[in-house]
């Protein structure tokens, strides 16, 4: 179908352009940016008038709960929810039940997914049998069957001589290895930064040093094998400064952070809010501001939402038996939006930090809006407030710290290879 | 923020944790409880304040001694109390703590004690509560034991009324101990200039002196020139992680004898909320001397728990 997207602030920070733009596609491709094509007659002409046009979103974390987690959510319910918030791309990590460790899950996965038909799913293989941290997965296999790179999800391997042997089966083949770093010991029993609110509450803390330990070693480890590294969900400060450093030296890595991690610390667990109840936890005010930096100087390379959707029953409990986690998909974008405009990023720039920098890490051609690439778009109002609610998100998860709050940036439409799959009400 | 724990006109609808309470309540606990302290001695230990309210003591951890106080308080209040040890039944059957205390509500009660070994365990509850009801937390994981925060300071003052001239050490496991927390607030809100803690750093939380304490880690320097002393309690499973190395170097480097008491001044007090590992955290001598004042702590913690209930069902 060729459709026109007329009047809209067109940005697209990897090909370059901001600047008033219409788009035009055809048979699901983007085939003219600006200029009619000759004999172009549209069938379609969606008028973008005060919104901004971008390349759909481009999401790392995204739990879909299926299979085994279905009465959290379901993969319908989180793909029309990852729709609403503009992502038209999102990996998955491993740990659903059974955990994503042979071929034939991740096919029914990825078959499911194109059965609904509303955003592309990359599953991440699990590095481990069963997240067991002691024997590999079958990565080839994996990797053949649509996994885009291997992960340990919230478990971290214990044993080193088994991660470094990973690594360096993972270099043999390319691949790319997700680590979320935290020293199993150090965090073990924590469910809180272990600083002054902890100490105040009398909650088990997690130590910043469990995380600087794993990177230091992830670092190493991937310094001796030469395997690609995508660091995930960074917390710290130090862990900032330690990747400033790792990448200055050469090495090949990249890292993201949840955009939850942009707005909170550990303060806002108040009297016990359970919702505050995230991996990794949330730290100092003195982190947060450092976290913001290295996403502002491309330190860290992405934001996602880390999406969790946790049932009502796991969050009705005392803080440290409540399960950790947080919907986030469809508040990625204004959670993005909010902290450019508190950094004074530029729009460019904080559309490039969920689009086509998650799309490099993912090693897909998605993320940009070049002539002749999928017609993945996503259009919304910068300007338009929304308060979060539990009936204001599509998500079956409706457990988010920021219940209540008011956020600029609402998606309006969305388009996936050039069909509509999302359009607001 | 706004304290879960008072009424929009800020008086005490549940008591929660000791931090963020304004004094004039504390003052007004300890003065209720000073009142009660007489009620024990008459020929008929009861008052009527709490007639035909019923008081719901949830366990969710077992404790006899703290159950027991806060139902020999109840009772002399005149209120009908029901015991109830979750821990050992409908929990092992899955129930969630919402359930029990959905069902408890429905017959009727007036009035949660509540213990937990969650931190946090009592505001959950409490915000989940019907309306009508009070909460009292009775311990929850290491966060708070407010009433024997509560009961502590009274004994203090009772013993050390010129409470803003007084130098007091907590020594031992603050880290792990509800009561310590507890304390610490109680004695700053009531204007105790110095507060200190006396451990090895692995018994301490990270940022400890954020809580207004003064930090040492050599008992003999901390304990110089003391007015109170209140030891901490040291569960025996401590010694099983890295975290100690012996029940044996402990009680040499932080246990109470009389030679390191002799340090605090002459007059000082000794205190320990109980129960007791002698010769572990204290010395016989210490715990039985003239300076020690562990009896009276338990005398004094039933008239506290009737302050509390009888203020809390007053501001219904």
């Amino acid at each position: 179908m060729k459709i026109h997207i007329k009047n809209g602030r067109l940005i697209d920070p990897q090909i370059g352009i901001d600047a008033k733009r219409d788009l035009f596609i055809a048979a699901g491709k983007v085939i003219s940016i600006g200029n009619t094509p000759d004999g172009f007659a549209a069938k379609q002409v969606i008028d973008a008038t005060g919104l901004i046009v971008c390349p759909g979103l481009v999401d790392l974390s995204a739990r879909l709960r299926e299979p085994g987690f279905e009465y959290k959510a379901t993969l319908e319910s989180e793909l029309k929810a990852a729709v609403a918030g503009g992502i038209t791309s999102l990996a998955c990590p491993p740990d659903t039940e059974p955990v994503l460790d042979e071929p034939g899950l991740v096919e029914m996965l990825k078959h499911r997914a194109r059965q609904l038909n509303l955003t592309h799913v990359y599953p991440l293989g699990a590095l481990t049998r069963q997240l067991q941290g002691k024997h590999l997965t079958e990565m080839c296999e994996l990797s053949e069957a649509g996994c885009v790179g291997f992960s340990q999800a919230d478990i971290p391997i214990a044993d080193t001589q088994v991660l470094w042997r990973a690594l360096q089966y993972a270099a043999t083949f390319g691949f790319t290895i997700w680590l979320r770093p935290e020293e199993v010991y150090l965090a073990r029993g924590g469910v809180a930064h272990d600083g002054e609110v902890a100490a105040r509450l009398g909650l088990n803390g997690i130590p910043s040093t469990a995380e600087t330990l794993a990177i230091a070693t992830i670092l190493r480890l991937a310094k001796e094998t030469g395997t690609k590294v995508h660091l995930c969900r960074l917390s710290t400060a130090e862990g900032v400064d330690m990747v400033r450093l790792a990448k200055k030296q050469g090495l090949a890595i990249s890292c993201d952070i949840a955009a939850t991690h942009l707005h909170l610390t550990e303060h806002d667990i108040g009297f016990f809010d359970a919702h505050c109840h995230l991996k990794p936890p949330l730290r100092t005010q003195r982190d947060m501001a450092a976290l913001r930096a290295g996403l502002q100087d491309g330190t860290i390379n992405a934001v996602c939402s880390d999406h969790t959707p946790v049932d009502d029953d796991s969050k009705l409990l005392p803080f440290a038996e409540s399960e950790a986690g947080a919907t986030g998909l469809e508040l990625l974008l204004p959670l993005t939006l909010k902290w450019a405009q508190e950094n004074k990023v530029d729009l460019s720039t904080a559309i490039e930090r969920v689009t086509s920098a998650p799309a490099k890490i993912l090693g897909i051609d998605a993320g940009h809006l070049a002539v002749g690439s999928d017609a993945d778009v996503c259009m919304f109002d910068p300007d338009r407030y929304w308060q979060v609610e539990a009936k204001s998100l599509i998500s079956q998860g409706k457990n988010t710290p920021f219940l209540g709050l008011e956020l600029a940036g609402k998606v309006r439409h969305t388009l996936l290879q050039g069909h509509t799959v999302y359009l607001a009400p | 923020m706004v304290n879960p724990q008072l009424t929009k006109d800020g008086k005490l609808k549940h008591l929660l944790s000791i931090e963020g309470l304004p004094r004039a309540i504390l003052d007004q606990i300890l003065d209720t409880a000073e009142s009660f302290v007489g009620v024990a001695e008459r020929e008929v230990k009861k008052v009527p304040l709490l007639r035909g309210k019923t008081v719901c003591n949830i366990f969710f951890e077992n404790s006899t001694r703290t159950r027991t106080t806060f139902e020999i308080a109840a009772k002399r209040l005149s209120a009908d109390v029901l015991n109830l040890n979750v821990g050992t039944s409908s929990q092992a059957k899955g129930e969630t703590i919402l359930d029990t205390v959905n069902n408890l509500t429905a017959m009727h009660a007036d009035m949660f004690v509540v213990r937990h070994s969650a931190s946090g365990a009592a505001h959950f509850i409490a915000r989940h509560a019907a309306p009508h009801i009070h909460v009292i937390n009775a311990g929850d994981g290491r966060h708070a034991h407010p009433t024997q925060g509560l009961l502590d300071v009274f004994t203090v003052r009772r013993y050390k009324p010129q409470m803003h001239n007084l130098r007091v050490a907590l020594v031992g496991d603050v880290l792990h101990s509800r009561v310590a927390r507890s304390e610490i607030h109680a004695l700053t809100i009531l204007g105790v200039p110095e507060v200190r803690v006396i451990a090895p750093k692995t018994l301490l939380p990270e940022h400890v002196e954020k809580l207004g304490v003064q930090v040492y880690h050599d008992m003999r320097a901390g304990l110089k020139d003391v007015d109170v002393i209140m030891m901490l309690r040291l569960q025996n499973e401590r010694m099983q992680g890295a975290l100690l190395p012996s029940a044996q170097e402990y009680f040499k480097t932080y246990g109470l004898t009389q030679e390191k008491l002799a340090l605090a001044k002459p007059d000082a007090i000794v205190m320990h909320p109980g129960p007791m590992n002698r010769g572990v955290e204290i010395d016989s001598s210490v715990a039985d001397g003239n300076q020690s004042v562990i009896l009276p702590q338990v005398t004094y913690g039933i008239a506290v728990r009737m302050a509390v209930m009888a203020i809390l069902a007053g501001n219904s």
